[in-house]
């Protein structure tokens, strides 16, 4: 769940067309003419004057919302309204500017937009900080809302598609669980643009100004970065005191390193070189950082020889989730290694570690902040630098406490993580392992609580509250081994509740597992891609899925094949693959020597690429079906 | 095409009266009293069908009337040009196949074969095989082709069941099958092979077990047991992608398989070959050359052939293929003689890889006689003697490597297409391995 900075206000999203007044009456009110824009077109090509706005005439917000309840709709309009953007164009969800944050209607990476907006007479510079939209980022978002004194908070009233819409219900829900008194509630439809206008005065009239001084010595956060290939590191900063303009000298309070700023600005959502930023205000930053772990999410800028108290909360980005990264052709090597260092360009948070595989050649060893974070990463590498990708299963970072001096020496620290089921160190040298864990909050309509907490309870969750919001929807917290949501637990939720059950999760650190290292053998050879770390109580479970899928996807050989997941030497799942009885070609005469010739040298020629585990040959499709996601089973 | 303009040639005269001599069985002895060079096999292809099958996926064309004379004179001049071209002296059998090269006239067939007689060596004896495909009234045109010189028959029957013979696309009945081989039989004792297909979408091992017991009933002394290959393109292959037709079994493929081979072993069937079983000799002389790897000419449009073009000076053996579509192969034949559009010389090794995989799939497999033809410096057991995948196939009864050759157990013939995948690059290392003989160090 969110934790809320500042005050909340609550509008209505598409709120259901008979609560709301004639829409043509309250667009013909709102239709900004030329005069009362605050700054024209011309105007804005020059550098705007950033001093005329003292902290009181500021207001930093953002939205926030659940998956796909309007807030980027509701962004977009605002833009409008302010004539940030133009109002003719057909404006969907400008501020999401990633093939795959339009695709699946979801912010991956944080945009900030200035508005600037008249109100009784008075011009306010209202910053809109979009942040991530999914739990994955939480630490983005935290540090977005820090920027922030307050946010508006979106709720959907009227799921148009659903068939449960009762704005009345949700009203009284916001009540209950947020303390919004109903009447703080906004009622808008971002869709047809009713009300909207209403929302940004009471952003004014309802958020405090950003408490700064404008004398003190610059601090300023950084709760974004992005990459230019030809202007390097774009810091998106939220100045908390002081000033900063093209020239000075300022230093990183993580790195300690000193840079001069060649460009400052306000993004309009497009960046908008300004002479200078002021205490209070919202904008861009480039001064010659060449890689975006120089300008680090939460780390504070300081100006050399000022030195200030850092920013509070700043923490560096933590993996939670592992994933090996494999051209799908070796040949590819080369291509798919340059995309993904353009794309962590923009992305410290994804950690790169070179990997090789038997089966799968070389490659890499990725970690992500969650699940979401690793499919859009590979979305992107697809789409944006068409690379043929193969991903296999993730896995989280389990750690051992050592009990072998001789470990603890080869590693230098007692505790290790183990990112790499082939790293696994035998239970005889350790004295516990742990494995990562999450506090899960699950919402849903009262009659899925019986199949959900049992589907928690499969995943080795323990409950730790229940919370009837309503008469109809109850709130579930449970602690999650996070290793038993990362892969499907989202999709069964999801079926086993036809869809309305949501789920959040948030780090909560590790706890003592019972982890076992599990082996896959092919007519008793151990096959090393395919080592896996189980929770002790799932190792059949998991086993036998992969028996399985072996068992599917192993073409037939001259010689059965015996497929065993064995723990140790105890065995505790077993599939056999049965040898060819016929592979023959029916017809060879004159006319089907050339062509049975050719496929035959093919395959032999094939045969030698393939992975061989004793007389068992192994292509590379068998491994790549095993090992990569299957969000179906 | 009218009977009476049949002229019966001088050898058309000599084969009728030699087809009532009693046959040689000759596989697995080739006659070396000649030279392999000047002798071949000739493979005619007719072009058109009546209707498509709906698995098969030949060069074959549904005709809007065909000028039959035409490509009767393509075929004669093909014929003449390319038998020249390999300096062949005697031509051993004759193979009209396609297509439906029943549908051509028997005059047509009469023309090439005496075309081929007066060119070359046609002994009165050679096999000369007609792919016929079963009708509803077979007698006066059957026995036309025996007028003609036809003295075999490879009938199309495919199958004793009705739906079956619909899901292929097949225009006859199950009464048109065995009407049709009782005719031939009449016509060709012991000369008449039908061709049987196993493996269907949806077909089911017992019932076929019990065509396969029929057609013993009423068959010669030749049958053809084919699984059937989804080919791409073909209308049978797009309803099973589309799931209109279930696939095929190959498990249940492979059960119809081993049960058939033992059941017509134990009615006296000789299975010389992966998919052919003969009883009392009747194997078939024109198919044992393509497993010998023996020469063939191949003439009419997308006919494959292999030889050395002796007759203009060449040495090495040829792959060539000929024009695939009809109308372009006759301007081509009409231009220049011939309709040869590919021709790919073979390398030794490229040979003997075609040595190997061709002879495995016969009984006699290769043998050390056979194999030094063509190679007499590297024996099978320098090849494949010392081979760790080999010894293991051995080991296991797949393969058996002793005095008389290398050749498949009765087991290792039904997967010999996986065999091959460890034989094949076996021979490609050991050619490699002779022909760059390692340096002997010291001294």
């Amino acid at each position: 769940m969110w934790t809320l900075a500042g005050r909340a206000l609550a509008p209505w999203a598409a709120g259901a067309a008979r609560l709301l007044p004639p829409c043509s009456r309250h667009v013909a009110a709102l239709e900004p003419g030329a005069t009362r824009r605050p700054f024209s077109t011309a105007e804005l090509k020059e550098k705007p004057d950033m001093s005329r706005f003292p902290a009181e005439d500021i207001r930093n917000f953002s939205i926030i919302a659940h998956v796909d309840h309007g807030k980027s709709t509701l962004a977009d309009r605002l833009l409008e309204l302010t004539g940030t953007i133009d109002k003719t164009k057909k404006n969907q969800q400008v501020l999401d500017k990633l093939q795959v944050e339009r695709e699946r209607g979801i912010t991956v990476k944080a945009q900030t937009a200035t508005l600037f907006y008249s109100f009784k007479g008075k011009q306010y510079l209202l910053n809109l900080i979009d942040t991530p939209g999914h739990v994955d980022f939480s630490y983005e978002v935290s540090r977005s809302l820090s920027a922030c004194q307050g946010v508006l908070l979106v709720v959907d009233a009227n799921e148009i598609d659903l068939k449960n819409a009762d704005p009345e219900r949700v009203e009284k829900q916001i009540e209950k669980v947020f303390d919004i008194p109903s009447d703080e509630c906004i009622k808008i439809s971002a869709k047809l643009g009713t009300n909207v206008d209403s929302v940004l005065q009471a952003v004014i009239e309802r958020i405090p100004p950003p408490k700064v001084h404008r004398e003190n010595p610059l601090r300023a956060l950084v709760f974004d970065s992005t990459f230019d290939q030809y202007r390097g590191v774009i810091a998106n900063i939220a100045l908390f005191d002081g000033v900063v303009s093209k020239g000075d000298k300022i230093v990183s309070a993580h790195t300690k390193k000193t840079y001069e700023v060649n460009e400052v600005g306000i993004l309009n959502p497009n960046e908008q070189p300004t002479h200078k930023l002021y205490a209070g205000q919202v904008g861009f930053l480039i001064a010659g950082m060449k890689d975006v772990t120089e300008a680090q999410i939460g780390d504070t800028l300081y100006l050399h020889n000022h030195p200030v108290e850092p920013l509070p909360g700043f923490k560096s980005a933590k993996p939670m989730v592992f994933a090996g990264v494999y051209p799908v052709d070796q040949s590819e090597y080369n291509n798919l290694k340059s995309a993904i260092e353009k794309l962590t360009l923009n992305d410290s948070s994804v950690t790169v570690h070179r990997d090789s595989s038997l089966a799968l050649g070389a490659g890499w060893r990725l970690g992500f902040l969650g699940l979401l974070h690793m499919e859009v990463f590979n979305q992107r590498l697809e789409q944006e630098y068409n690379a043929s990708v193969i991903l296999t299963t993730p896995t989280v970072p389990y750690k051992a406490v050592l009990s072998s001096a001789k470990l603890i020496k080869e590693y230098k620290e007692k505790e290790i993580t183990i990112i790499n089921p082939a790293q696994f160190p035998d239970k005889s040298k350790v004295t516990e392992y742990l494995e990562p864990v999450v506090l899960g909050t699950v919402v849903t309509p009262t009659e899925y609580t019986g199949k959900i907490m049992a589907l928690c309870q499969a995943r080795r969750a323990t409950q730790e509250n229940m919370i009837f919001i309503d008469e109809n929807r109850v709130m579930l917290k449970y602690l999650f081994p996070l290793n038993e949501i990362v892969v499907d637990f989202y999709d069964s939720l999801k079926s086993l509740s036809s869809g309305y059950a949501s789920f959040d999760y948030e780090d909560a650190g590790y706890q003592t597992a019972e982890l076992i290292k599990m082996d896959i053998l092919l007519n008793g050879n151990i096959v090393e891609e395919l080592v896996t770390v189980v929770h002790k109580e799932k190792a059949y479970t998991v086993g036998k899925t992969i028996c399985e899928r072996l068992k599917d996807s192993l073409p037939r050989q001259l010689f059965e094949i015996v497929i065993q997941a064995a723990v140790g030497s105890k065995v505790i799942a077993r599939e056999t693959v049965k040898a060819y009885r016929k592979n023959v070609l029916a017809k060879c005469y004159g006319g089907d020597i050339t062509r049975k010739m050719k496929l035959l040298k093919r395959q032999a020629e094939g045969k030698k690429k393939l992975r061989k585990i004793g007389n068992i040959e192994i292509p590379k499709d068998t491994f790549i079906k095993v090992l990569k996601t299957q969000p179906n089973k | 095409m009218v009977p009476s303009r049949v002229r019966i040639g001088r050898w058309v005269a000599a084969a009728r009266a030699a087809q009532k001599r009693p046959r040689v069985d000759g596989l697995g002895q080739p006659r070396r009293s000649e030279s392999a060079s000047t002798r071949a096999a000739l493979y005619v292809h007719w072009p058109y069908c009546e209707k498509r099958c709906s698995y098969c996926n030949f060069n074959k064309y549904i005709p809007r009337g065909v000028e039959e004379g035409a490509l009767r004179n393509c075929l004669v001049t093909e014929a003449q040009t390319l038998l020249r071209l390999s300096g062949v002296q005697r031509v051993d059998s004759v193979f009209f196949g396609g297509g439906t090269p029943s549908l051509a006239s028997p005059h047509t067939l009469a023309a090439v074969l005496e075309a081929v007689a007066q060119e070359a060596h046609l002994p009165a004896d050679s096999e000369v095989t007609l792919e016929a495909n079963p009708t509803s009234a077979p007698g006066s045109r059957l026995a036309a082709f025996g007028a003609a010189g036809i003295n075999r028959l490879s009938i199309g029957l495919q199958s004793l069941d009705d739906t079956e013979l619909q899901m292929l696309g097949r225009t006859h009945s199950a009464r048109d099958a065995l009407r049709t081989l009782a005719e031939a039989r009449r016509l060709f004792p012991g000369r008449v092979s039908v061709d049987l297909m196993l493996g269907l979408p949806a077909q089911k091992v017992e019932p076929w077990l019990q065509q396969l017991q029929k057609l013993l009933d009423h068959c010669d002394d030749h049958l053809s047991l084919y699984q059937l290959t989804l080919e791409r393109g073909t209308s049978l292959f797009a309803q099973v992608q589309q799931g209109t037709l279930p696939a095929p079994d190959p498990d249940l493929a492979a059960e119809m398989y081993q049960q058939g081979r033992t059941i017509l072993r134990d009615a006296g069937f000789r299975q010389y070959e992966v998919s052919n079983f003969a009883r009392n000799g009747a194997l078939s002389t024109h198919n044992r050359t393509y497993w010998q790897c023996g020469q063939y000419l191949g003439i009419g449009p997308g006919a494959h052939g292999q030889f050395v073009p002796r007759g203009a000076g060449g040495h090495t053996r040829e792959a060539r293929i000929q024009t695939l579509e009809p109308d372009n192969w006759m301007k081509e034949v009409m231009l220049f003689g011939h309709g040869t559009r590919k021709c790919v010389a073979l390398s030794k090794l490229e040979l003997l890889e075609e040595v190997l995989a061709m002879g495995l799939r016969t009984d006699v497999g290769v043998t050390h006689q056979h194999w030094q033809q063509f190679e007499p410096q590297l024996t099978l057991w320098d090849v494949f003697g010392a081979s760790r995948e080999v010894k293991e196939l051995l080991a296991r009864s797949l393969l058996l490597l002793d005095h008389r050759g290398l050749r498949c157990s009765w087991e290792g013939l039904a997967v010999l297409d996986s065999l091959l995948l460890i034989l094949l690059p076996q021979l490609q290392e050991a050619w490699q391995q002779h022909r760059t003989p390692s340096p002997v160090s010291g001294g």
